[in-house]
């Protein structure tokens, strides 16, 4: 159920971001995005939850639902990053943690925005989602 | 000479510049990172590559002696280029950074006592840093800065004071900065520190592709530079010291090359320059330095140095007319760099946007921390850095390219 909802999240954006072949235009819409995500509460925005990349930061928490699944916020100090930190959380908050921990997120690589998660681009974006899947992979095994 | 026809004249020897990025033909102004490699550099790796490989200094064969030569060719080159009085002063090393560790160890492990100081400055790249910090760490000395002026010159009053303060055992100190582009006045301050008992190293990283050297009229004791920034290939520089103090300072890393006779009971060192060159260097490297160095001189610093200074001038007035930029570095002699911020943008965002239209700059605190932590500029500044191929129209198109980030991010 959760796999698919991961699934079904990630074709949503990668439909979404057909829209442009440009690469400016791209980022645009990224940016837009980045403008609407609704950032992590500044009383999280401490040290504890800062992602250090090498240029821009990243703030992530997590809270998991006696459900199971497991709910992100976060923030960056760049725009790019927020945007593209924004669509991390939009593919994965809310669901399961186990799918969280296995999932196969391929849309930034299908966006044409893969290069942002080599972690030569410094931006903390690939911590990140490193520490949203250890996360989600601690809490599985501690519900299984 | 003609300035605009430099790059003209040279552009033919890049093939990487032909290239196209996302679409666009690719504006690198990336210099101050790495520097692009001419056909000459690129075909003379291939050629010692595909025809005379082999290992250098004791083969007993034809090919050992044509690798050797070659290498030591690139040796004397250097040497020539950068005034030094005698080749074997000139150790190869992987780049600035390995250059600066060998004297921080050779040298600080021998000279440096408890409650001594070792004299930087606050625009020091992390590699005249913490290799200082960490031999002082061991020696129970201290690294100490001098501060920079708000224009991006170094205060010479401070460095003057700390000077009389401290009494340094050594000062270390760029001779032109990576993030600001000043060029420090390097021979007044290696008089002024030797006066005060200092033995000098100066970090010539970004002026051996920009500047005319010359090591005996600086007065240091030690100069290092790196062969990527200035045409070569990575992972090939030099270190280049007075005889004295080279001979004085013991071997740092054994192994072979660098001995005269090994026996369990006891081993002999070689002479220099082998002494502080264990283990097989990189060959094609040391000779494709030497070739970016006949490029270089083909083309004469004095031209490249006018060039680069006008583009300078010309990056700093386009630049002038987007609003809510700074420019970071105003001081009067700088190399070909350009450091800014523009108020309410992060660099990383500006740098992106600047990829997507095919052109490649650096973002972020460049490797000078302490410089950003003492400018207040926590997310550091986006750099464009220029090179002999650089053209007016690149840096109009940035410009451009630049403006149109700006409202895209606003």
């Amino acid at each position: 159920m959760s796999a698919s909802l991961i699934t079904s999240r990630q074709n949503e954006i990668i439909e979404e971001f057909s829209l442009f072949d440009d690469w400016m235009d791209k980022y645009e819409h990224l940016i837009e995005l980045g403008k609407d995500v609704p950032a992590i509460d500044d009383a999280r925005k401490t040290d504890q939850h800062l992602i250090k990349g090498c240029q821009s930061r990243v703030w992530l928490a997590a809270d998991e639902t006696e459900d199971g699944t497991v709910l992100y916020s976060a923030d960056s100090d760049a725009i790019i990053t927020k945007g593209l930190v924004g669509l991390m959380v939009r593919v994965l908050s809310g669901a399961e943690a186990k799918a969280i921990a296995e999932a196969d997120l391929h849309f930034l690589d299908a966006i044409g925005l893969h290069q942002h998660l080599s972690p030569t681009r410094s931006n903390g974006l690939a911590s990140m989602v490193q520490q949203m899947r250890l996360y989600a992979a601690t809490l599985a095994a501690r519900r299984a | 000479m003609d300035m605009s026809s430099l790059p003209k004249r040279v552009r033919k020897d890049f093939p990487i510049l032909q290239r196209e990025v996302h679409g666009k033909p690719l504006v690198y102004l990336d210099n101050a990172a790495s520097a692009q490699k001419p056909l000459a550099v690129i075909e003379g790796q291939r050629e010692y590559l595909s025809n005379y490989h082999a290992n250098i200094h004791r083969g007993a064969h034809h090919l050992a002696q044509l690798a050797t030569e070659a290498y030591e060719g690139g040796r004397r080159k250097i040497a020539e280029h950068i005034g030094a009085p005698h080749t074997e002063g000139i150790i190869f090393t992987s780049g600035s950074t390995d250059a600066i560790n060998l004297v921080a160890q050779a040298w600080g492990r021998t000279n440096l006592q408890s409650g001594d100081t070792v004299l930087v400055t606050q625009m020091e790249h992390h590699a005249n840093i913490v290799p200082w910090q960490m031999v002082c760490a061991e020696r129970g000395a201290q690294v100490v800065p001098a501060a920079v002026l708000e224009d991006g010159t170094l205060d010479l009053d401070d460095f003057k004071r700390l000077l009389e303060l401290h009494q340094p055992k050594m000062a270390a100190f760029v001779h032109a900065s990576n993030t600001l582009g000043t060029i420090n006045p390097v021979a007044d301050l290696c008089t002024l520190a030797k006066a005060a008992g200092a033995t000098t190293l100066v970090d010539g990283s970004q002026a051996l592709p920009h500047l005319a050297i010359d090591v005996q009229a600086i007065g240091c004791d030690f100069y290092v530079a790196t062969g990527h920034k200035a045409y070569g290939p990575t992972g090939i520089g030099f270190l280049y010291g007075k005889q004295a103090q080279l001979e004085a300072m013991p071997p740092w890393r054994g192994g072979g090359e660098m001995i005269k006779s090994v026996s369990f009971d006891g081993t002999t060192f070689n002479g220099l320059p082998h002494k502080f060159e264990a283990g097989t260097p990189h060959i094609s490297g040391g000779i494709a330095l030497g070739i970016a160095i006949d490029w270089i001189n083909g083309i004469g610093t004095p031209a490249i140095a006018a060039h680069e200074q006008a583009l300078v001038q010309h990056a700093h007035a386009a630049l002038g007319t987007l609003k809510g930029l700074r420019i970071i570095g105003t001081a009067p002699h700088k190399v070909g760099v350009v450091s800014l911020v523009v108020d309410g943008l992060h660099p990383y965002d500006l740098g992106t946007l600047l990829d997507g239209q095919g052109i490649a700059v650096r973002t972020g605190h460049h490797c000078t921390e302490p410089l950003m932590q003492h400018l207040g500029l926590e997310s550091g500044t986006l750099r464009i850095s220029f090179a002999a191929y650089t053209t007016r129209e690149e840096i109009d198109r940035t410009v451009i390219a630049l403006d149109r980030a700006m409202q895209m991010l606003s």
